[in-house]
C-alpha cells in the first residue's frame, strides 16, 4: 500500500465530512423505508392498549385488529378525544392519559362503564420507570386493582382515584394501593388520573350527576408484592 | 475452519480472564440500571453483543484509513449510527422487543466497553478477530448482568423473569413469614454484588494475584 499522510489537515477534514454525508444518507434512508412499517406498529400498539383497558390482554396483532375494528370507535369532540366500545352489548367509555412518572412520560387509557363513573379496566404504560419498581404499573395485577373504583366523588364530581399506601385511607374518593418502592410514580399515575381527565370534566363530559352515588371506602386488596 | 490461538484467545479471554465487568471494570454504570429484573439485563446483554461486535468490524475494516486526531469521534459516529439503525429496525420488524428496551438501546452508546473495544482492539486487529472479540466480549458482559439479575430480582422481587418463584403465601402481608429484600432493589446492591462477583472470580483465577 502507498504511503497515505492520514494525519493531514485536509484529509482529516474531508474524512470527517465524508463519514458524517454517508452515515447521515444511511440513517435517512432506512428511516424514511422503514417508517411506514414503525407507524403501523405503534397504531396496533395503540389499538392493543386501548383493548387491554377493555380487558382484552395479550391479543395477537390479527385478534387485536380484529376485536379493535369489531368493538372500539373513536370520537372526536374540539379538543377532546375519547374512545367508545361495545363490549358484550355493554356500551363503554375509554378516556386517554397522559402523565409523568418518576423518570419519564407515562400514560394510559382508563375504560368507563356506561355510568361514567365505575371503573371497566385500565391500562398504563411508561417509557423509562424502574423496572421492578415504577415500571410495575404495567403489570396487569396493578391495573386490574383499579376495576370497580368509581372516579365521580359523592356530588358526582370528578375526583379520581388515589393511590396510598397500605393502611392509609384517602378522603372522598377511592383508593388503590400504590407500589412500594415507587411512590413518586405511583403518584404520578394519581395525578395523571386527576389532570388528564379533567379537560373532559370541565366540558361537562361526566354531566350532570345522579346523587346518592357516593363510593364506599371499599376494601383494598393488596397489589403490591412488598409491604 | 481452525481457529489460530490469538483468535481463540479474542473471543475466550473476555468471558473469563479478561472479563470486561469483572477485571477490566467496564460498563459498570449500566450493569446497575438494567438489573432489578433477569429479562431487561438479558436484553441489554444480547444488544450489546451485537453492536460491539457489528461496530468492532466497521472500525477495524476503516482502521488504516481514520485520521488518528479524529478517530475517537469516527468510532462514535459508527457506534452512534449502529445503534441508531438498530433501532430503527427493531421499531419496525421486532415492536415487542424495542419497546422492552426502551430507554437501555440508547445507554449503549455511552456504554464504555464499546468505546474501550474499539480503542483497544478493533485499530488494531483485523476484522475476523475484532468480531470475535466484540461477541467475546458482548457475552463476558452479559453474564455478569444476568448473574446480578438473577440474585437481585430473586431475592428482590421473588420472581425471575417475571414468573413468581417465591410463592405469594409465604408472605407476612398474606399471613406468612417471608418479605422481599428491598435493598436488592437499591442500585448500590447492584454495586456490592458485582464486587462479590469480582471477588468469587478472583479467587477462582488464581494466576491473577499477582
Amino acid at each position: 500500500m502507498k504511503k497515505f499522510d492520514t494525519n493531514s489537515n485536509v484529509y482529516t477534514v474531508l474524512y470527517a465530512t465524508v463519514l458524517v454525508v454517508i452515515v447521515a444518507l444511511l440513517l435517512a434512508v432506512v428511516s424514511g423505508a422503514l417508517k411506514p412499517r414503525q407507524d403501523a406498529n405503534v397504531l396496533l400498539d395503540q389499538k392493543k392498549q386501548i383493548l387491554a383497558s377493555l380487558n382484552e390482554r395479550n391479543l395477537k396483532d390479527a385478534r387485536a385488529e380484529q376485536l379493535y375494528s369489531e368493538q372500539v370507535r373513536e370520537v372526536r369532540e374540539g379538543e377532546l378525544v375519547w374512545y367508545e366500545a361495545t363490549v358484550d352489548g355493554a356500551h363503554k367509555y375509554v378516556l386517554p392519559m397522559r402523565g409523568a412518572g418518576l423518570w419519564g412520560p407515562i400514560w394510559g387509557y382508563m375504560a368507563l362503564n356506561e355510568d361514567k363513573n365505575e371503573v371497566f379496566g385500565t391500562y398504563f404504560g411508561h417509557e423509562s420507570e424502574t423496572p421492578g419498581l415504577g415500571g410495575e404499573i404495567v403489570t396487569e395485577a396493578f391495573q386490574k386493582s383499579f376495576n370497580g373504583k368509581h372516579v365521580l366523588d359523592a356530588d358526582g364530581q370528578y375526583v379520581g382515584i388515589a393511590l396510598m399506601k397500605s393502611g392509609q385511607t384517602a378522603d372522598g374518593q377511592d383508593q388503590v394501593d400504590c407500589i412500594s418502592g415507587a411512590t413518586i410514580t405511583s403518584k404520578g399515575v394519581e395525578t395523571m388520573l386527576r389532570t388528564a381527565i379533567l379537560p373532559y370534566a370541565e366540558a361537562g363530559w361526566f354531566g350532570a350527576q345522579p346523587e346518592d352515588k357516593a363510593p364506599a371506602q371499599e376494601e383494598v386488596e393488596p397489589v403490591t408484592e412488598e409491604d | 475452519m481452525a481457529l489460530s490461538e490469538k483468535t481463540k484467545q479474542a473471543f475466550l479471554g473476555p468471558l473469563n480472564a479478561n472479563n470486561p465487568v469483572v477485571v477490566q471494570i467496564l460498563g459498570i454504570c449500566s450493569a446497575l440500571a438494567v438489573t432489578v429484573q433477569l429479562k431487561p439485563a438479558l436484553v441489554m446483554g444480547i444488544a450489546v453483543t451485537i453492536i460491539v461486535a457489528l461496530s468492532n468490524v466497521v472500525i477495524s475494516a476503516l482502521r488504516t484509513t481514520i485520521p488518528s486526531r479524529i478517530r475517537i469521534i469516527v468510532q462514535l459516529v459508527v457506534v452512534a449510527a449502529l445503534v441508531t439503525l438498530v433501532s430503527a429496525f427493531l421499531k419496525a420488524f421486532a415492536y415487542d422487543v424495542s419497546v422492552a428496551l426502551s430507554v437501555y438501546i440508547g445507554l449503549i452508546i455511552t456504554n464504555c466497553i464499546l468505546m474501550g473495544r474499539l480503542e483497544a482492539y478493533a485499530m488494531t486487529n483485523g476484522p475476523w478477530d475484532s468480531f470475535l472479540d466484540g461477541l467475546g466480549n458482548g457475552f463476558g458482559y452479559m453474564w455478569v448482568l444476568v448473574v446480578v439479575a438473577f440474585v437481585r430480582e430473586l431475592l428482590g422481587s421473588g420472581t425471575l423473569m417475571g414468573q413468581r418463584i417465591i410463592p405469594r403465601s409465604w408472605y407476612v402481608a398474606n399471613g406468612g413469614f417471608y418479605e422481599n429484600c428491598g435493598m436488592m432493589m437499591m442500585p448500590a446492591m447492584a454495586l456490592i454484588l458485582v464486587a462479590c462477583v469480582i471477588w468469587a472470580h478472583r479467587g477462582l483465577n488464581k494466576e491473577e494475584k499477582k
